[in-house]
Protein backbone atom coordinates (compact mmCIF):
# COMPACT_ATOMS: atom_id res chain seq x y z
CA UNK A 1 0.00 0.00 0.00
CA UNK A 2 1.18 3.53 -0.72
CA UNK A 3 0.88 6.60 1.21
CA UNK A 4 -0.27 9.98 0.09
CA UNK A 5 2.96 12.32 -1.01
CA UNK A 6 3.14 15.33 2.46
CA UNK A 7 6.49 16.36 0.61
CA UNK A 8 6.36 19.89 0.39
CA UNK A 9 8.67 22.47 -0.77
CA UNK A 10 11.30 24.35 1.23
CA UNK A 11 10.23 27.72 1.81
CA UNK A 12 13.54 28.64 4.21
CA UNK A 13 15.94 29.32 1.27
CA UNK A 14 14.89 31.59 -1.45
CA UNK A 15 16.37 33.61 -4.39
CA UNK A 16 19.05 35.26 -1.66
CA UNK A 17 20.22 31.82 -0.74
CA UNK A 18 20.70 30.82 -4.99
CA UNK A 19 22.11 33.60 -5.57
CA UNK A 20 25.03 32.99 -2.57
CA UNK A 21 25.50 29.37 -5.04
CA UNK A 22 25.15 31.59 -8.12
CA UNK A 23 27.64 34.08 -7.04
CA UNK A 24 29.87 31.91 -5.15
CA UNK A 25 30.36 29.17 -8.25
CA UNK A 26 30.81 31.82 -11.02
CA UNK A 27 32.76 34.05 -8.85
CA UNK A 28 35.56 30.57 -7.49
CA UNK A 29 34.94 29.77 -10.98
CA UNK A 30 36.33 32.83 -12.85
CA UNK A 31 38.86 33.05 -10.20
CA UNK A 32 40.32 29.99 -10.99
CA UNK A 33 40.91 29.99 -14.83
CA UNK A 34 41.80 33.58 -13.90
CA UNK A 35 44.23 32.50 -11.80
CA UNK A 36 45.52 29.75 -14.63
CA UNK A 37 45.32 32.29 -16.86
CA UNK A 38 48.05 35.48 -15.27
CA UNK A 39 50.35 31.78 -13.82
CA UNK A 40 50.31 31.75 -18.15
CA UNK A 41 51.12 35.56 -17.99
CA UNK A 42 48.23 37.18 -19.43
CA UNK A 43 46.83 40.09 -17.97
CA UNK A 44 44.14 38.99 -15.09
CA UNK A 45 42.94 41.80 -13.08
CA UNK A 46 39.62 42.45 -14.51
CA UNK A 47 38.57 38.97 -14.25
CA UNK A 48 40.26 38.49 -10.77
CA UNK A 49 38.18 41.67 -9.35
CA UNK A 50 35.30 40.36 -10.85
CA UNK A 51 35.22 37.12 -9.81
CA UNK A 52 36.09 38.16 -6.39
CA UNK A 53 32.76 40.38 -6.40
CA UNK A 54 31.00 37.55 -7.59
CA UNK A 55 31.90 35.84 -4.54
CA UNK A 56 31.12 38.70 -2.35
CA UNK A 57 28.23 39.41 -3.57
CA UNK A 58 26.85 36.03 -2.97
CA UNK A 59 27.74 36.32 0.46
CA UNK A 60 26.21 39.81 0.87
CA UNK A 61 22.99 37.76 -0.62
CA UNK A 62 23.40 35.56 2.34
CA UNK A 63 23.67 38.11 4.99
CA UNK A 64 20.31 39.81 3.89
CA UNK A 65 18.42 36.08 4.24
CA UNK A 66 19.57 35.50 7.86
CA UNK A 67 17.22 36.57 10.64
CA UNK A 68 20.09 38.03 12.40
CA UNK A 69 22.58 40.05 10.30
CA UNK A 70 24.21 41.56 12.72
CA UNK A 71 25.10 38.16 14.77
CA UNK A 72 27.11 37.02 11.04
CA UNK A 73 30.30 36.64 12.75
CA UNK A 74 29.10 33.77 14.68
CA UNK A 75 28.82 31.75 11.33
CA UNK A 76 32.55 30.77 12.37
CA UNK A 77 32.03 29.01 15.29
CA UNK A 78 31.36 25.12 13.78
CA UNK A 79 34.28 24.09 11.58
CA UNK A 80 34.19 20.77 12.76
CA UNK A 81 31.18 20.14 11.19
CA UNK A 82 29.60 22.68 9.71
CA UNK A 83 30.33 23.59 5.58
CA UNK A 84 28.79 26.41 5.75
CA UNK A 85 31.37 27.50 8.33
CA UNK A 86 34.18 26.23 6.43
CA UNK A 87 32.41 28.14 3.36
CA UNK A 88 32.96 31.29 5.13
CA UNK A 89 36.53 30.47 6.46
CA UNK A 90 37.46 30.05 2.99
CA UNK A 91 36.36 33.53 1.46
CA UNK A 92 38.35 35.96 3.71
CA UNK A 93 41.86 34.52 2.88
CA UNK A 94 40.65 34.05 -0.90
CA UNK A 95 39.67 37.59 -0.80
CA UNK A 96 43.14 38.69 0.81
CA UNK A 97 45.31 36.93 -1.80
CA UNK A 98 43.15 38.08 -4.77
CA UNK A 99 43.56 41.84 -3.78
CA UNK A 100 46.95 40.87 -2.13
CA UNK A 101 48.07 40.01 -6.55
CA UNK A 102 45.96 42.38 -7.83
CA UNK A 103 48.07 44.89 -5.61
CA UNK A 104 51.73 43.50 -5.63
CA UNK A 105 51.65 41.02 -8.85
CA UNK A 106 52.99 38.25 -6.73
CA UNK A 107 52.74 35.03 -8.71
CA UNK A 108 52.26 32.63 -5.90
CA UNK A 109 49.23 34.50 -4.62
CA UNK A 110 47.11 32.90 -7.77
CA UNK A 111 48.31 29.33 -6.49
CA UNK A 112 46.70 30.18 -3.59
CA UNK A 113 43.85 32.16 -5.25
CA UNK A 114 43.36 28.42 -6.91
CA UNK A 115 43.48 26.50 -4.73
CA UNK A 116 41.19 28.76 -2.28
CA UNK A 117 38.47 29.54 -4.68
CA UNK A 118 38.26 25.51 -5.55
CA UNK A 119 37.85 24.90 -1.69
CA UNK A 120 35.25 27.25 -1.95
CA UNK A 121 33.38 25.90 -4.43
CA UNK A 122 33.73 21.99 -2.87
CA UNK A 123 31.95 23.94 0.24
CA UNK A 124 29.37 25.06 -1.56
CA UNK A 125 28.64 21.78 -2.96
CA UNK A 126 28.86 19.86 0.38
CA UNK A 127 26.48 22.71 1.86
CA UNK A 128 23.62 21.35 -0.33
CA UNK A 129 24.54 17.66 -0.20
CA UNK A 130 24.29 17.81 4.11
CA UNK A 131 20.67 19.40 3.70
CA UNK A 132 19.50 15.89 5.02
CA UNK A 133 15.90 17.40 4.38
CA UNK A 134 15.84 17.73 0.81
CA UNK A 135 16.35 14.96 -1.55
CA UNK A 136 17.23 17.11 -4.14
CA UNK A 137 20.06 18.67 -2.64
CA UNK A 138 21.37 15.26 -0.70
CA UNK A 139 21.20 13.26 -3.45
CA UNK A 140 25.68 12.57 -3.85
CA UNK A 141 25.42 13.52 -7.38
CA UNK A 142 24.92 17.12 -6.34
CA UNK A 143 28.54 17.76 -5.40
CA UNK A 144 30.48 17.30 -8.81
CA UNK A 145 27.71 18.73 -10.49
CA UNK A 146 27.71 22.23 -8.66
CA UNK A 147 31.48 21.99 -9.22
CA UNK A 148 31.22 21.74 -12.79
CA UNK A 149 28.27 24.44 -12.66
CA UNK A 150 30.55 26.62 -11.43
CA UNK A 151 33.84 25.96 -13.17
CA UNK A 152 31.21 26.42 -16.60
CA UNK A 153 29.87 29.73 -15.28
CA UNK A 154 33.52 30.36 -13.97
CA UNK A 155 35.18 29.73 -17.26
CA UNK A 156 32.13 31.42 -19.59
CA UNK A 157 32.57 34.41 -17.76
CA UNK A 158 35.95 34.32 -18.70
CA UNK A 159 35.47 34.46 -22.39
CA UNK A 160 32.50 37.13 -22.04
CA UNK A 161 35.32 39.34 -19.95
CA UNK A 162 38.65 38.28 -21.96
CA UNK A 163 40.36 39.78 -25.24
CA UNK A 164 41.19 37.45 -27.73
CA UNK A 165 40.33 34.18 -26.21
CA UNK A 166 42.86 31.57 -27.27
CA UNK A 167 42.51 27.98 -27.82
CA UNK A 168 43.77 26.69 -24.51
CA UNK A 169 41.07 28.90 -22.90
CA UNK A 170 38.27 27.71 -24.99
CA UNK A 171 39.24 24.29 -24.46
CA UNK A 172 38.56 24.60 -20.81
CA UNK A 173 35.81 26.23 -21.63
CA UNK A 174 34.52 23.50 -23.76
CA UNK A 175 35.48 20.87 -21.25
CA UNK A 176 33.73 22.17 -18.21
CA UNK A 177 30.50 22.52 -20.01
CA UNK A 178 30.93 18.86 -20.94
CA UNK A 179 31.43 18.07 -17.47
CA UNK A 180 28.40 20.22 -16.42
CA UNK A 181 26.34 18.28 -19.46
CA UNK A 182 27.92 14.51 -18.12
CA UNK A 183 27.35 15.96 -14.33
CA UNK A 184 23.59 16.89 -15.17
CA UNK A 185 23.04 13.89 -16.39
CA UNK A 186 24.11 11.74 -13.52
CA UNK A 187 22.80 13.81 -11.77
CA UNK A 188 19.10 13.39 -12.82
CA UNK A 189 19.10 9.74 -12.78
CA UNK A 190 20.61 9.85 -9.39
CA UNK A 191 17.31 11.25 -8.72
CA UNK A 192 15.19 8.99 -10.63
CA UNK A 193 17.04 6.28 -9.17
CA UNK A 194 16.92 7.62 -5.40
CA UNK A 195 12.84 8.06 -6.01
CA UNK A 196 13.14 11.53 -5.45
CA UNK A 197 10.33 13.33 -4.85
CA UNK A 198 7.80 14.07 -7.28
CA UNK A 199 7.42 17.76 -7.46
CA UNK A 200 11.54 17.52 -7.66
CA UNK A 201 11.56 15.31 -10.96
CA UNK A 202 8.76 17.51 -12.37
CA UNK A 203 10.66 20.49 -11.90
CA UNK A 204 14.02 19.30 -13.21
CA UNK A 205 11.79 18.13 -16.16
CA UNK A 206 9.82 21.18 -16.67
CA UNK A 207 10.17 23.78 -19.54
CA UNK A 208 12.20 25.77 -17.59
CA UNK A 209 15.12 22.98 -16.64
CA UNK A 210 14.63 22.01 -20.50
CA UNK A 211 15.54 25.30 -21.76
CA UNK A 212 17.86 25.58 -19.67
CA UNK A 213 19.63 23.24 -20.51
CA UNK A 214 19.19 24.10 -24.16
CA UNK A 215 20.66 27.45 -23.36
CA UNK A 216 23.99 25.60 -21.95
CA UNK A 217 24.43 23.40 -25.20
CA UNK A 218 23.62 26.59 -27.31
CA UNK A 219 26.72 28.28 -25.48
CA UNK A 220 28.36 25.22 -25.70
CA UNK A 221 27.97 24.93 -29.17
CA UNK A 222 29.47 28.83 -29.73
CA UNK A 223 32.18 28.21 -27.60
CA UNK A 224 33.22 24.99 -30.02
CA UNK A 225 32.55 26.91 -32.73
CA UNK A 226 34.50 29.78 -32.12
CA UNK A 227 37.47 27.46 -31.87
CA UNK A 228 37.18 27.65 -35.94
CA UNK A 229 35.55 30.68 -37.10
CA UNK A 230 34.81 34.42 -35.03
CA UNK A 231 36.92 33.78 -32.11
CA UNK A 232 36.14 37.17 -29.88
CA UNK A 233 32.53 37.41 -30.62
CA UNK A 234 31.31 33.40 -30.77
CA UNK A 235 33.39 32.72 -27.70
CA UNK A 236 32.05 35.64 -25.37
CA UNK A 237 28.65 34.86 -26.46
CA UNK A 238 28.79 31.46 -25.84
CA UNK A 239 30.46 32.13 -22.56
CA UNK A 240 27.29 34.47 -21.27
CA UNK A 241 25.52 31.69 -22.56
CA UNK A 242 26.95 29.25 -20.05
CA UNK A 243 26.98 31.48 -17.52
CA UNK A 244 23.80 32.83 -17.15
CA UNK A 245 21.89 28.42 -17.87
CA UNK A 246 23.75 27.72 -14.92
CA UNK A 247 22.61 30.56 -12.69
CA UNK A 248 19.21 29.43 -13.75
CA UNK A 249 20.07 26.08 -12.98
CA UNK A 250 20.99 26.56 -9.33
CA UNK A 251 17.59 29.33 -8.99
CA UNK A 252 15.85 26.29 -9.86
CA UNK A 253 17.43 23.41 -7.94
CA UNK A 254 17.55 26.19 -4.61
CA UNK A 255 14.07 27.55 -5.09
CA UNK A 256 11.63 25.26 -7.04
CA UNK A 257 13.01 21.85 -7.03
CA UNK A 258 13.81 21.48 -3.02
CA UNK A 259 10.80 19.35 -2.06
CA UNK A 260 11.31 17.72 1.29
CA UNK A 261 10.62 14.28 1.98
CA UNK A 262 7.48 14.24 3.80
CA UNK A 263 6.29 12.65 6.72
CA UNK A 264 6.07 9.22 6.22
CA UNK A 265 4.75 5.64 8.02
CA UNK A 266 6.00 2.31 7.80
CA UNK A 267 2.58 0.14 8.96
CA UNK A 268 -0.65 1.16 9.58
CA UNK A 269 -1.55 0.57 13.12
CA UNK A 270 -3.91 -2.47 14.28
CA UNK A 271 -7.08 -0.98 15.53
CA UNK A 272 -10.09 -3.42 16.66
CA UNK A 273 -10.29 -6.68 14.54
CA UNK A 274 -8.01 -4.92 11.49
CA UNK A 275 -4.79 -5.59 10.53
CA UNK A 276 -1.59 -3.61 9.79
CA UNK A 277 -0.13 -2.71 6.08
CA UNK A 278 3.38 -2.43 5.05
CA UNK A 279 3.51 0.92 3.58
CA UNK A 280 5.50 1.07 0.75
CA UNK A 281 8.54 3.79 0.82
CA UNK B 1 22.62 6.91 31.37
CA UNK B 2 19.71 9.08 30.73
CA UNK B 3 17.64 9.06 27.36
CA UNK B 4 14.33 10.85 27.04
CA UNK B 5 12.39 9.77 24.20
CA UNK B 6 8.76 10.01 22.70
CA UNK B 7 6.95 7.24 22.17
CA UNK B 8 3.35 7.61 20.26
CA UNK B 9 0.65 4.77 20.42
CA UNK B 10 -0.83 4.85 17.11
CA UNK B 11 -3.84 2.96 17.87
CA UNK B 12 -4.83 5.13 20.52
CA UNK B 13 -4.22 8.61 18.90
CA UNK B 14 -7.56 10.04 17.49
CA UNK B 15 -6.24 12.85 15.74
CA UNK B 16 -8.04 15.17 18.31
CA UNK B 17 -5.28 17.57 18.27
CA UNK B 18 -5.30 18.33 21.66
CA UNK B 19 -1.65 17.84 22.36
CA UNK B 20 -0.73 20.43 19.27
CA UNK B 21 -3.16 23.06 21.11
CA UNK B 22 -1.64 22.27 24.59
CA UNK B 23 1.67 22.49 23.08
CA UNK B 24 0.90 26.30 21.87
CA UNK B 25 -0.60 27.05 25.18
CA UNK B 26 2.50 26.17 26.85
CA UNK B 27 5.38 27.51 24.27
CA UNK B 28 3.07 30.60 22.88
CA UNK B 29 4.30 29.52 19.73
CA UNK B 30 2.90 31.97 16.73
CA UNK B 31 0.08 31.45 14.42
CA UNK B 32 1.82 28.92 12.02
CA UNK B 33 3.99 27.23 14.18
CA UNK B 34 3.47 24.10 15.45
CA UNK B 35 6.02 22.31 17.40
CA UNK B 36 3.88 19.66 18.13
CA UNK B 37 1.92 18.62 15.30
CA UNK B 38 -0.90 15.44 14.27
CA UNK B 39 -0.69 14.64 11.00
CA UNK B 40 -3.76 13.05 8.88
CA UNK B 41 -2.20 10.56 6.40
CA UNK B 42 -4.43 8.27 3.86
CA UNK B 43 -2.75 5.35 2.84
CA UNK B 44 -3.89 2.95 -0.03
CA UNK B 45 -6.44 2.97 -2.60
CA UNK B 46 -9.93 2.43 -2.45
CA UNK B 47 -11.32 0.16 -0.45
CA UNK B 48 -8.22 -0.59 1.07
CA UNK B 49 -7.35 2.49 2.66
CA UNK B 50 -6.31 3.62 6.23
CA UNK B 51 -6.25 6.83 8.20
CA UNK B 52 -3.42 7.28 10.45
CA UNK B 53 -3.01 10.18 12.83
CA UNK B 54 0.58 10.79 13.11
CA UNK B 55 2.22 12.96 15.98
CA UNK B 56 5.17 14.43 15.17
CA UNK B 57 7.67 17.32 16.09
CA UNK B 58 11.78 17.36 16.75
CA UNK B 59 12.37 13.87 17.18
CA UNK B 60 15.53 14.75 19.36
CA UNK B 61 17.62 11.98 17.21
CA UNK B 62 21.29 10.72 17.93
CA UNK B 63 22.54 11.85 15.54
CA UNK B 64 20.92 15.10 14.71
CA UNK B 65 21.79 16.23 11.15
CA UNK B 66 21.16 19.68 11.90
CA UNK B 67 23.79 20.19 14.91
CA UNK B 68 26.17 18.89 12.53
CA UNK B 69 25.21 21.44 9.96
CA UNK B 70 24.51 24.36 11.94
CA UNK B 71 27.38 27.11 11.62
CA UNK B 72 27.31 28.82 15.20
CA UNK B 73 26.64 26.22 17.51
CA UNK B 74 23.77 27.15 18.34
CA UNK B 75 22.01 23.79 17.89
CA UNK B 76 23.19 21.68 20.92
CA UNK B 77 22.39 17.95 22.59
CA UNK B 78 22.37 16.87 26.08
CA UNK B 79 23.52 14.14 27.41
CA UNK B 80 19.82 13.43 28.32
CA UNK B 81 19.37 13.02 24.33
CA UNK B 82 17.19 16.63 24.03
CA UNK B 83 18.61 18.35 21.30
CA UNK B 84 18.75 21.95 22.13
CA UNK B 85 18.74 25.80 20.30
CA UNK B 86 20.57 28.47 21.71
CA UNK B 87 18.66 31.20 21.05
CA UNK B 88 21.52 33.77 21.67
CA UNK B 89 23.77 32.46 19.37
CA UNK B 90 21.47 31.77 16.15
CA UNK B 91 22.31 32.97 13.38
CA UNK B 92 18.61 32.35 11.90
CA UNK B 93 20.33 30.92 8.96
CA UNK B 94 17.74 27.92 8.56
CA UNK B 95 19.98 25.80 7.22
CA UNK B 96 19.12 23.09 10.10
CA UNK B 97 15.74 23.20 9.08
CA UNK B 98 16.16 22.37 5.56
CA UNK B 99 19.03 19.65 7.05
CA UNK B 100 15.79 18.24 9.24
CA UNK B 101 14.18 15.28 7.73
CA UNK B 102 11.21 15.54 9.96
CA UNK B 103 10.40 19.17 9.31
CA UNK B 104 10.36 20.05 12.73
CA UNK B 105 12.16 23.29 12.64
CA UNK B 106 10.33 26.88 12.16
CA UNK B 107 11.57 30.56 11.85
CA UNK B 108 9.45 34.11 11.84
CA UNK B 109 10.78 36.66 11.30
CA UNK B 110 8.54 39.14 12.85
CA UNK B 111 5.69 39.07 15.82
CA UNK B 112 2.69 37.95 14.81
CA UNK B 113 -0.02 37.12 16.96
CA UNK B 114 -3.18 35.71 16.58
CA UNK B 115 -5.64 37.95 16.37
CA UNK B 116 -3.34 40.38 13.92
CA UNK B 117 -1.53 43.31 15.37
CA UNK B 118 -2.78 43.45 18.76
CA UNK B 119 -1.96 40.07 21.19
CA UNK B 120 -3.94 39.13 23.96
CA UNK B 121 -3.21 38.26 27.35
CA UNK B 122 -1.68 34.86 26.86
CA UNK B 123 0.30 35.55 23.92
CA UNK B 124 1.51 38.53 25.86
CA UNK B 125 2.31 36.83 29.05
CA UNK B 126 4.38 34.15 26.98
CA UNK B 127 5.45 36.43 23.93
CA UNK B 128 9.78 35.67 23.67
CA UNK B 129 11.40 38.24 21.71
CA UNK B 130 14.56 36.28 22.04
CA UNK B 131 12.76 33.82 19.30
CA UNK B 132 12.07 36.23 16.39
CA UNK B 133 14.85 35.74 13.28
CA UNK B 134 16.05 32.69 14.72
CA UNK B 135 14.96 28.98 14.54
CA UNK B 136 12.97 26.96 16.69
CA UNK B 137 11.22 24.07 17.51
CA UNK B 138 9.88 21.28 20.00
CA UNK B 139 12.05 21.62 23.53
CA UNK B 140 10.31 18.14 24.95
CA UNK B 141 8.91 21.18 27.50
CA UNK B 142 12.97 21.05 28.65
CA UNK B 143 12.13 23.95 31.68
CA UNK B 144 9.22 21.47 32.90
CA UNK B 145 11.97 18.53 32.89
CA UNK B 146 14.76 20.56 34.52
CA UNK B 147 12.39 22.02 36.96
CA UNK B 148 10.32 19.12 37.56
CA UNK B 149 13.65 16.79 38.35
CA UNK B 150 15.23 19.42 40.60
CA UNK B 151 11.96 19.10 42.38
CA UNK B 152 12.49 15.04 42.95
CA UNK B 153 9.88 14.39 40.23
CA UNK B 154 9.95 11.50 37.51
CA UNK B 155 9.48 12.88 34.11
CA UNK B 156 6.49 10.12 32.77
CA UNK B 157 5.92 9.80 35.47
CA UNK B 158 4.70 13.12 37.15
CA UNK B 159 3.32 15.74 35.48
CA UNK B 160 5.09 18.68 36.48
CA UNK B 161 8.13 16.88 34.89
CA UNK B 162 6.75 15.89 31.45
CA UNK B 163 5.77 17.41 28.44
CA UNK B 164 2.82 19.30 27.96
CA UNK B 165 1.41 17.36 25.00
CA UNK B 166 1.73 14.31 26.69
CA UNK B 167 0.00 15.70 29.83
CA UNK B 168 -2.85 16.80 27.57
CA UNK B 169 -3.44 13.61 25.24
CA UNK B 170 -6.89 12.15 26.47
CA UNK B 171 -6.30 8.85 24.79
CA UNK B 172 -2.95 7.88 26.07
CA UNK B 173 -1.11 7.98 23.18
CA UNK B 174 1.62 10.07 23.61
CA UNK B 175 3.87 8.77 26.10
CA UNK B 176 7.19 10.01 27.85
CA UNK B 177 9.97 8.41 29.81
CA UNK B 178 13.26 7.86 29.70
CA UNK B 179 14.40 4.76 27.77
CA UNK B 180 17.14 3.81 29.74
CA UNK B 181 15.43 3.20 32.81
CA UNK B 182 13.76 -0.77 32.80
CA UNK B 183 10.76 0.13 34.67
CA UNK B 184 9.59 2.90 32.53
CA UNK B 185 6.23 2.89 30.81
CA UNK B 186 8.18 4.22 27.66
CA UNK B 187 11.04 0.95 28.04
CA UNK B 188 8.17 -1.37 28.71
CA UNK B 189 6.26 0.43 26.11
CA UNK B 190 9.23 -0.21 23.13
CA UNK B 191 10.20 -3.62 24.47
CA UNK B 192 6.37 -5.42 24.59
CA UNK B 193 5.32 -3.81 20.96
CA UNK B 194 5.78 -3.57 17.58
CA UNK B 195 7.34 -0.05 16.51
CA UNK B 196 9.15 2.19 13.63
CA UNK B 197 10.68 5.41 13.36
CA UNK B 198 10.31 7.62 11.23
CA UNK B 199 12.89 8.06 8.34
CA UNK B 200 14.95 4.80 9.83
CA UNK B 201 17.30 4.97 6.92
CA UNK B 202 18.54 8.42 7.48
CA UNK B 203 20.64 7.07 10.56
CA UNK B 204 19.76 9.68 12.90
CA UNK B 205 18.20 7.62 15.73
CA UNK B 206 14.87 9.49 16.34
CA UNK B 207 13.84 9.61 19.61
CA UNK B 208 10.10 8.89 18.52
CA UNK B 209 8.74 5.71 18.35
CA UNK B 210 5.50 4.60 16.85
CA UNK B 211 3.73 1.71 17.97
CA UNK B 212 1.68 0.03 15.54
CA UNK B 213 0.96 -3.64 17.35
CA UNK B 214 1.37 -5.87 20.14
CA UNK B 215 4.01 -8.27 20.23
CA UNK B 216 7.91 -8.00 20.88
CA UNK B 217 9.85 -6.88 17.21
Amino acid sequence: MRQIALAKRQGFWDLRAAGNFIGGGTGTGLLMISAAAGLAGLEVTIPLLVGMGFVMAGLSLVWLEIGKPWRALNVFFHPQTSWMTREGILAAPLAFCTLGFVATGYPALLVAVMVLAGGFLYCQARILKASRGIPAWKQPEIVPFIIAIGLAEGTGAFLALGGEPSAAWITTALVAGLARAMTWRAYGQGLLDSKAPAGTLECLGSSTALALRAVGLAGLSLILLSLFVLPQPLAALGGILAATSGWGVKALIVTRAAFTRGPSIRHTPIRGRGVSRTVEA
Amino acid sequence: MTRYIMVADLRRCVGCQTCTASCKEANGTPPGVQWRRVLDIEAGEYPEVSRVFLPTGCQHCDEPPCMEVCPSTATGKRADGLVTIDYDICIGCGYCAISCPYEARYKVDKAEFAYGPSSVASEQLRFDPSKIGVVTKCTFCIDRIDAGTKAGKVPGIHPEATPACVNSCLSGALRFGDIHAPDSAVSKLVAENQWFRMHEDEGTGPGFYYLWDKGAL
